[in-house]
């Protein structure tokens, strides 16, 4: 199949999710207010952390807004498309559907990824870019071509490896069955995005880089954004970005040969 | 529930932020200002650890599966209120989570051994009866939401909401003595505060008002109680089988 019947087919996804996600549009209000608190908690955590302190792991208050604003874009997208989506592999498997997935002429992963959206992570995505225009004014950085390109490359390699990541583990499901609580595992470990990777202790950092490359995903872009980031860095997270959407392709593909639907 | 091991232990797993809370607190020495020692704090965050294993409810999830699939309405027919089903469920669960949790304090207890601390029998038994009592607040809390069920399909978006005031100011992120004054000023008028600091607090031998405490939490199972059963018998009146 071709780019462009991709895209015709994506634009019916877009058309059928976002209709039957409208029909509950009390929860659509109800995940607004909770994107908008969520958001207030955690500058009040972090107001919290700054009281009595002016540098933490050595970044001021202003900057620290940074890292929330990029992790509240990054969550939005989250709960836009990989929250519906992946978990609905574990779904698939339990009641056997992945067998209709799969005979469709077309990619059981870009199916699979994109079919659902949820319309209220749109807010947050919103919220994320209007905190992240705040912060580049308090902090005065300057709006230029390469600032943009950077911080571009850096967002969207973030977002491949967290892509990557939700994947990987839903992946799983095809030997466990049951993950729930995996993903459940991950996102308490992606909450420590929210925070700046210099504040833990030197073992959480080496763990938080090397582990669950959550230094990737949030650290690097907001570095970007305070021009401090080394040029090896941006390259090193997109080499990383890169081998992670490979083996999550590859890993895929091999998880399927172990696919048996229920009666056969 | 034995047969799920390898989720409760996920489970436990993801119950580990206060750890990471706590080594932001210690690493950058922010626990001077508000006057509690290193071990003290990792002691708390220890507890608050335990506290939330031991008050997780997510009754309403199970209520919503149930009444979206219809599987309500034989429950109706018995001469028992379903929610004793889910309470039971609860408790099983929170019994088999009691070993994981144990090994995580273990490694907890390997990584920091100037923490180890061996609580009163007194203070160990109220700080049980107060855990399972903030246990009891957020099953009501929950149960009254999932009541909501009868009348809008998704009640798990409104659980959604109350837990994001759940997660900041019960303590599970940063002890209540931190606040700002002009939160602390109102916030121990809500339940949140009893929920995992006053637990936490209490059996981890932190400063704590341990009969106003108790008495709070008893105050909010009185206050939401009839509250619940109001909503019950509104919302079974209200049911509507599939095909009926």
């Amino acid at each position: 199949m071709s780019l462009r019947k991709y895209l015709k087919v994506y634009k019916k996804f877009l058309h059928t999710s976002l209709a039957s996600e409208l029909e509950y549009k009390t929860n659509i209000l109800l995940d607004l207010i909770t994107a908008i608190l969520s958001l207030i908690g955690s500058i009040f955590l972090l107001s919290i952390f700054f009281q009595n302190n002016g540098y933490i792991g050595g970044w001021k208050f202003e900057q620290a807004l940074i890292i929330q604003g990029i992790y509240t874009i990054l969550n939005g997208i989250t709960n836009t498309w990989f929250n519906p989506n992946l978990t609905e592999i574990v779904k698939h498997i339990r009641e056997g559907t992945l067998d209709f997935v799969l005979l469709k002429p077309m990619d059981s992963q870009f199916y699979i990824s994109l079919k659902k959206i949820n319309p209220s992570g749109f807010l947050e995505i919103m919220l994320g870019f209007f905190l992240l225009f705040f912060c580049i004014r308090i902090n005065q950085i300057n709006l230029n071509l390469s600032f943009l390109t950077l911080s571009l490359i850096t967002i969207s390699c973030s977002i491949c490896i967290l892509y990557s990541l939700w994947f990987f583990i839903s992946t799983t499901t095809i030997w466990f069955v049951k993950t729930w609580n995996a993903i459940e595992v991950l996102r308490s470990l992606l909450y420590i995005g929210r925070f700046p990777l210099n504040s833990f202790s030197f073992s959480l950092r080496i763990f938080f880089s090397v582990f669950i490359p959550i230094a990737f995903i949030t650290a690097i872009p907001s570095e970007v954004f305070l021009g401090l980031s080394q040029l090896w860095k941006i390259l090193l997270e997109v080499i990383v970005a890169t081998i992670f959407l490979m083996t999550s392709r590859k890993f895929w593909l091999f998880a399927l040969k172990f696919y048996s639907s229920a009666s056969s | 529930m034995l047969e799920y091991r390898v989720e409760i232990a996920l489970w436990a797993i993801s119950g580990i932020i206060p750890f990471f809370m706590l080594n932001i607190w210690t690493n950058n020495n922010l626990n001077e200002s508000i006057n509690i020692s290193d071990i003290m704090l990792s002691r708390y965050f220890l507890c608050a650890f335990f506290v939330r294993q031991f008050s997780v409810v997510w009754v309403v999830f199970s209520f919503e599966e149930d009444s979206l699939m219809g599987k309500v309405s034989p429950y109706l027919i018995q001469p028992l209120n379903p929610f004793f089903r889910y309470f039971a469920q609860h408790l099983a669960e929170q019994i088999t989570r009691f070993p994981f949790a144990l090994i995580i304090a273990f490694f907890f207890f390997i990584f920091n051994p100037e923490s180890i601390w061996i609580p009163n029998l007194g203070i160990l038994l109220l700080s049980i009866v107060s855990t399972f009592l903030s246990f009891l607040i957020q099953f009501l809390i929950q149960s009254i939401v999932a009541c909501l069920c009868f009348w809008i399909e998704k009640a798990s978006s409104i659980e959604r909401l109350l837990f994001i005031p759940t997660l900041f100011l019960s303590g599970l992120l940063a002890p209540v003595v931190s606040f700002p004054a002009y939160v602390k000023s109102w916030i121990y008028l809500t339940p949140f505060p009893y929920l995992i600091d006053f637990p936490a607090n209490l059996l981890s031998g932190n400063e704590t008002n341990i009969s106003g405490g108790l008495s709070m939490q008893i105050l909010w199972i009185f206050l939401l109680l009839p509250l619940f059963k109001k909503i019950w018998s509104e919302g079974t009146k209200k049911y509507t089988a599939m095909g009926s």
